[in-house]
Parts: C-alpha cells; sequence; structure tokens
C-alpha cells in the first residue's frame, strides 16, 4: 500500500483524517482541484445534473412510502398521495417536474460536450460513461413512467414493450421475459417498480461517481478547448497547479450555487403554476386508469423520448424502425470516433461545423415535436426527413474532421445521392399520390442541409476557415 | 322580454363556437370557472351529491376534505350532503365519496358503467364539462332518448332536463349569402330549447358552471393551496438569487 500524504490537521478533524481520507478526498476533488478560469453559461449543466439526481432520489424515497405497485392499487395510490398525504402533492410535482427537468439539463450538459468537444482529448471513456447515464436515465424514466397506472402509461409501456416483439426469432420470448407475463399487467407493473427503484439508487450514482472520477482524472474542457493542464504551471493557491485553473471550491460553488438558485427558480415556478406544462410534463390521458380493453386514440411518449419515437415511427416496418431508434442513441456513443477533428471548441472550427451543429439541435427539436403529433401525411414526410438529416449529421461530422483535404462536392452529391436511392427503393409508393407529392416537396430538407453543411464550405471559403487556437483559455 | 333576451344570448353563446369550427374538432365553450368562489364550489357539491352522485363516484377525495375545503364542518355535510351508506349505514364523514353502484350494474343500466368523475375535471378539463352538461339534446333513436353533441351516442342520460328543459338539434343551414353560401352549406347544427325547464337559460348555465367548478375543484384540491405556497418560494428565490449574485461576486474578484 502506498503511504499516504502527510498531513496538518490536529483535534478531531486530524484524527479522522489518520483513520479516513476525508479532507484528503475534499482537496482532491473540490479544495485543490483545478478547473479552467472560463467556464460559462453550458457549465452549469453538469452539477444541476446531479441536483436533480438527488431531488428525485429523495422525492421518489417519499413517493415509495406511499405508493402500491399494483395493478388495481397503484392509480388510487398517486392520487391518495396527491390529496391524503400530507404536502403528498407537493412531493409527487417534485418527482414529475423533475423528471422532465432531468432530460431538460442532460440534453444541455449533451450538447455542450458536443459544441466544445469535451470528448476530445482522453476524455472518450468520460463521454462513454456520459452515454451509460443517459440511457440507465431513460430506462428509468420509461419504467417510472409506467407506475401511475394512467392510460398513458400503459399504453405507452405497451407500444415499447411491443418493440421487443419485432426482434426476428425471439421477439415473443423476449416480450414476454420483459412483462413477466402474456399481457402488461401486475407482473410488469411490480417488476418495474422494483427496477424503478434499483437503477436510480444504485446504478445510477455509480455511474455518475465514475463519471466525476474519470473527469477529475483527465480534468475539465472548456469553453476553448484548451487544455490548461499543458500550460503554464504555478498559480496564487500552489505553484504546480495550472495558471489557468481555480480551485473548483470556493469559486465554482459559489457560481454553481448561483445556478442552482436560477434553476430552482424556473423549477418552483412550473411546479406550483404548472405542473403539468401544459400537458407535456403530465399527460392528460394519464389521469384515467390504464384500461386494457380501451386504446387511446393518439398514443404519445413523454417528450424527451419523442425525437426517438419519431425515428421509430420514419421507418415503415417495426424490426427496422426499432433498430433505427436504438440506431439513434448508439450513435451518439461513437461521437468521440467520428469526430476526429483535434479543434475542441466549435469557437476555432470552421463555420460549417458551426452551421452543423446548430442545425442538428433544430432537427433534434422537430423530430422531438414529430413525436408528440398525430401523423398525418405532411408530419410523417417532415418525421422521416428530419430522421434522416439526423443519421446524416454523424457524417457529415466525421468529413469535418479533415476540412482541408475532403472534397466536400463529392461527398454532397454521395450523401444526396444516398438519400435519394433511400428514397426510391424503400419509401416511393406511387400509388399514393399525397405521400409522393410531399417526398417530393420535402426533398428540399436534406438539400438545404447538405448545401448549409457541405457545399457552402465548398464554395464560400470563409465558411471552411478555422481559426487558431489561443496558447491560453481567453475570457 | 327577458326570456326572450336570454335566449337569444344562449343562441349566440351556442353559435358563436360554431362559426369558423373544423368538422372534426368539437369546439366547447369557455367555463369562466372560479375555484376561490367558495358558495359556487359548495353549490357545486350540492348539485352533485343530489344529481350526480347516484351513479358517479368521488372514490379518490373523502367527504371531510371537501369540507375543509369548502369552508363547511363536518356536522353540516354529515346533514346535508352525505346519502351514501356503507354496510347500511350512513356513510361517515371521513370516508371516500363512494355510491353503491356496482361497475356490473352500470354497465348493463346504460352500457358502459359511468365513470368515476374525481379526476374528470384534469382528463377533460372545465370546457368540455360545462359544455357536456349544456349539450343534450332529444334523439329518439337512442335507447334513453336524448344523445349529446360534445359526447356522441353518450350512454348518460339527461339528468337535468328536469332543471334545463329538453333541447332538439336544428340541421337547418344558417340564411346563406352570396358568397359565403358554399361555406354554409356545412354549417353546423344548432341546439335550440324546445321545452323550457324550471330553471331559466342563464339560471341553469349558473348550475352547470357550479357543477363544473366542483369537478374542477375535486380533480386537483391542492390546487387551492399550491399557487399560494408557489408565490412565496418564488419570491424567497428571487432574492436568494441576488443574494448569490453578489456572493459569487465577491468571491470571483480575485480571478483575473
Amino acid at each position: 500500500m502506498a503511504e499516504r500524504p502527510a498531513h496538518e490537521y490536529t483535534g478531531f478533524l486530524g484524527w479522522v483524517e489518520d483513520r479516513f481520507p476525508l479532507m484528503e478526498t475534499w482537496n482532491k476533488h473540490l479544495a485543490q482541484y483545478y478547473a479552467p478560469k472560463n467556464f460559462n453559461f453550458w457549465y452549469y449543466f453538469g452539477s444541476l445534473a446531479m441536483l436533480v439526481l438527488a431531488i428525485q432520489i429523495f422525492s421518489g424515497l417519499f413517493l415509495a412510502f406511499h405508493y402500491k405497485p399494483d395493478a388495481d392499487l397503484a392509480f388510487a395510490s398517486v392520487e391518495y398521495i396527491m390529496r391524503d398525504v400530507p404536502g403528498g402533492w407537493f412531493i409527487r410535482y417534485m418527482h414529475s417536474t423533475g423528471a422532465s427537468a432531468f432530460f431538460i439539463v442532460v440534453y444541455l450538459h449533451m450538447f455542450r460536450g458536443m459544441i466544445y468537444g469535451s470528448y476530445k482529448g482522453k476524455r472518450e471513456l468520460l463521454w462513454l460513461i456520459g452515454m451509460l447515464i443517459y440511457v440507465a436515465l431513460m430506462a428509468t424514466a420509461f419504467m417510472g413512467y409506467l407506475l401511475p397506472w394512467g392510460q398513458m402509461s400503459y399504453w405507452g409501456a405497451q407500444v415499447i414493450i411491443n418493440l421487443f416483439n419485432t426482434v426476428p426469432y425471439i421477439g415473443h420470448d423476449l416480450s414476454v421475459w420483459l412483462r413477466g407475463d402474456y399481457v402488461l399487467g401486475d407482473a410488469a407493473l411490480n417488476r418495474f417498480f422494483a427496477l424503478h427503484f434499483f437503477v436510480p439508487v444504485i446504478v445510477l450514482p455509480a455511474l455518475v461517481f465514475v463519471h466525476i472520477v474519470a473527469l477529475h482524472a483527465v480534468g475539465s474542457n472548456n469553453p476553448d478547448g484548451v487544455e490548461i493542464k499543458q500550460g503554464p504551471k504555478g498559480n496564487r493557491w500552489a505553484p504546480d497547479a495550472p495558471t489557468d485553473g481555480i480551485p473548483f471550491h470556493p469559486y465554482y460553488t459559489v457560481k454553481d450555487i448561483l445556478g442552482v438558485a436560477v434553476f430552482l427558480l424556473i423549477f418552483f415556478a412550473i411546479l406550483f403554476f404548472m405542473p403539468e406544462m401544459g400537458g407535456y410534463f403530465i399527460e392528460q390521458p394519464n389521469f384515467e386508469p390504464a384500461n386494457s380493453l380501451k386504446t387511446p386514440l393518439h398514443i404519445a411518449p413523454v417528450w424527451y423520448f419523442t425525437p426517438f419515437y419519431t425515428v421509430l415511427r420514419a421507418v415503415p416496418d417495426p424490426w427496422y424502425g426499432t433498430l433505427a431508434m436504438f440506431a439513434a442513441i448508439i450513435v451518439l456513443f461513437l461521437l468521440p470516433w467520428l469526430d476526429k477533428n483535434p479543434l475542441k471548441s466549435w469557437r476555432y472550427r470552421n463555420q460549417a461545423h458551426k452551421i452543423n451543429l446548430l442545425l442538428f439541435a433544430v432537427v433534434f427539436l422537430v423530430l422531438g415535436w414529430m413525436g408528440v403529433e398525430a401523423v398525418t401525411t405532411v408530419y410523417k414526410e417532415l418525421g422521416t426527413r428530419m430522421t434522416q438529416i439526423y443519421f446524416l449529421f454523424f457524417v457529415v461530422l466525421w468529413l469535418h474532421s479533415y476540412p482541408a483535404k475532403v472534397n466536400y462536392k463529392k461527398w454532397f452529391g454521395i450523401l444526396l445521392g444516398i438519400v435519394v436511392v433511400y428514397d426510391l427503393i424503400f419509401r416511393l409508393n406511387l400509388g399514393d399520390g399525397a405521400a409522393t407529392t410531399q417526398m417530393v416537396l420535402q426533398f428540399i430538407w436534406p438539400v438545404i442541409y447538405l448545401a448549409a453543411t457541405l457545399l457552402l464550405p465548398a464554395l464560400v471559403p470563409s465558411f471552411n476557415q478555422e481559426k487558431p487556437v489561443p496558447e491560453r483559455v481567453t475570457g | 322580454m327577458k326570456k326572450f333576451i336570454t335566449s337569444i344570448l344562449l343562441a349566440l353563446t351556442i353559435a358563436v363556437p360554431t362559426v369558423s369550427s373544423a368538422s372534426e374538432v368539437i369546439k366547447v365553450e369557455k367555463a369562466n370557472i372560479d375555484l376561490h368562489n367558495k358558495q359556487s364550489l359548495q353549490r357545486g357539491a350540492k348539485y352533485f351529491v343530489n344529481y350526480c352522485m347516484g351513479c358517479h363516484s368521488l372514490s379518490m377525495s373523502r367527504y371531510n376534505r371537501v369540507a375543509t375545503d369548502l369552508g363547511l364542518t363536518p356536522e353540516q355535510v354529515q346533514k346535508n350532503l352525505i346519502f351514501t351508506r356503507t354496510d347500511g349505514e350512513s356513510a361517515k364523514v371521513g370516508e371516500l365519496m363512494k355510491n353503491g353502484m356496482t361497475t356490473k350494474y352500470g354497465a348493463e343500466a346504460f352500457g358502459n358503467a359511468p365513470p368515476d368523475l374525481s379526476l374528470e375535471g384534469r382528463l377533460r378539463g372545465a370546457d368540455w364539462i360545462y359544455t357536456f352538461l349544456k349539450s343534450f339534446y332529444k334523439d329518439p333513436t337512442r335507447p334513453l332518448g336524448v344523445n349529446n353533441t360534445v359526447f356522441a351516442n353518450v350512454g348518460m342520460p339527461h339528468i337535468l332536463w328536469e332543471l334545463q328543459g329538453m333541447q332538439e338539434l336544428q340541421h337547418e343551414a344558417a340564411p346563406a349569402e352570396g358568397a359565403h353560401a358554399a361555406a354554409n352549406a356545412h354549417a353546423e347544427p344548432k341546439l335550440v330549447l324546445s321545452q323550457p325547464g324550471k330553471l331559466s337559460p342563464t339560471e341553469y348555465d349558473r348550475m352547470v358552471l357550479d357543477i363544473t367548478n366542483f369537478l374542477v375543484y375535486v380533480s386537483e384540491p391542492g390546487k387551492l393551496h399550491r399557487q399560494a405556497v408557489g408565490i412565496w418560494v418564488v419570491l424567497f428565490l428571487l432574492v436568494f438569487i441576488v443574494v448569490a449574485y453578489f456572493l459569487k461576486k465577491e468571491y470571483w474578484k480575485d480571478v483575473h
């Protein structure tokens, strides 16, 4: 065993420190963890995600005191919490608002990672662990949404579990194994409750712990994408610390307190004044108890799943649709290996890369919007086109890794050709005139997307111009 | 004269929402409810237990919670609002507002068992309930002789017909003129009061509004308090943000 560093703590703290690395850990991860001094707005969402995790765990614990995971009792027990448990409505709204807040901060946190290239510079594992957190979070949210046992709980879970039915050969057995029954009912509710407790309370905190261990081993990225550890050494606090680093505590703790306060203002404004958030955080049909004999006219998952739901619906064949949906998530794991450009931050990347990221954000929002709408010819085509662009994004991201070498015009032709070939082989149905018209009209979306990200840098050199990265962080 | 004016007003209120309605979307009237009007809630509770509760339970709600929120004493509720029985005895004030109708009986009598209305205010919303209760009309083709424009082929009888009277659905197109003739060819049918009831249309509207108000209250009793608490939480956080901002500024003075 390695010798622990000597310390100068006396009294009780010294007694503890001799036996447990209390201050050693505090210093390593907070008081003497040097974070870049130029964190901006985007850097609030990591600590906010941890705050929301804590809110969810503790509000969830109090809900579990009163909730009954039984198909006959679950719905009424939620209303019992809302009415008869003192402060129960507050606990329940903390949890329901927290679920949506979790995804908002996590999506912003992930987008931060994309715009500043935070998965680069030995941070691939950090990104992968983060993606595992995201997948565990989606699984948790999906299982939690079944628990109120309302109509949307029931039919949403029905749709998702039936996806496993589409797996060739083993699909039926797989979905029966997942449900624990031939139909969605008490068995599924009971195990979803168990898993909804196990995953967020054991698995998520463990993953978050590993995420932070990885982060603190490599060091935080920043809006400039400059590695402060490779810069000059020595600051006011320590001679060997990076000059551009400041101790996380107290500087970022006081800054995060401000972030937490603003977040809580928005969080509580929603909780107290519009807990349903117009039917997006709590869907109206969920005020009707689950009824296996009555399918709702329009099944929409909660908003944070809708982008992937649109991907699922964009492919007519259920099995390939399911594959596309999972591919849309899996491809995010690969970001560190798709984006090979040595520059991290979009500040110094070319304009075309910025446009690509912004359009990706827009496409993700439109995919989400399409997922809550009922399918019409226009919306179906829009959802399909946005799905195509969603996947094209990752190819374009890869192309932008080599802005000096890549033949943009050639790739513009290739990618547009792939879209056309896909449309002609898999989608064209001349018997359906309205759909064909929409297919032709909305061909404009992939054309615009590819033109903005590939033709523009080819034709206008200033859009392909990368800027020199400064030696030190700015601002 | 008064009746004439109110019937015109009634006709207008029904006509207005149908002016530009698409054929599939059900237009509902705006229910101008006020959850803090205790008298309205009390009247709504009274109407509900008298007219609705024979078939519809509020199985998530307790009598004494309603008493507390509506400013009634348990004795008043026990005496005036409890008509349900538990094991042959009058229900106690702490019990859930359940009636004696079984699902099986309800389904046999009406086709579908009358739903529990504990959450109707959140499921359908105030406007829907309000319009639904005003939209029954005579339809001899239905088993119970009535139909509803908001909820087609509903199994529910027009339980308030004595009070509202009976409406009929008039299919005649609105007087068409010139260019608008084509558009008006699909004019929505109108509900017209053909047989007056005990209440004037204005009185009936108020009664329905009270029932709607009560159902919306009962769908989320916590709403009466949560907004009042919320104002203080938001005010506290606004002050806290100012403090947190200056604290951050003070600490960050020495970061260059």
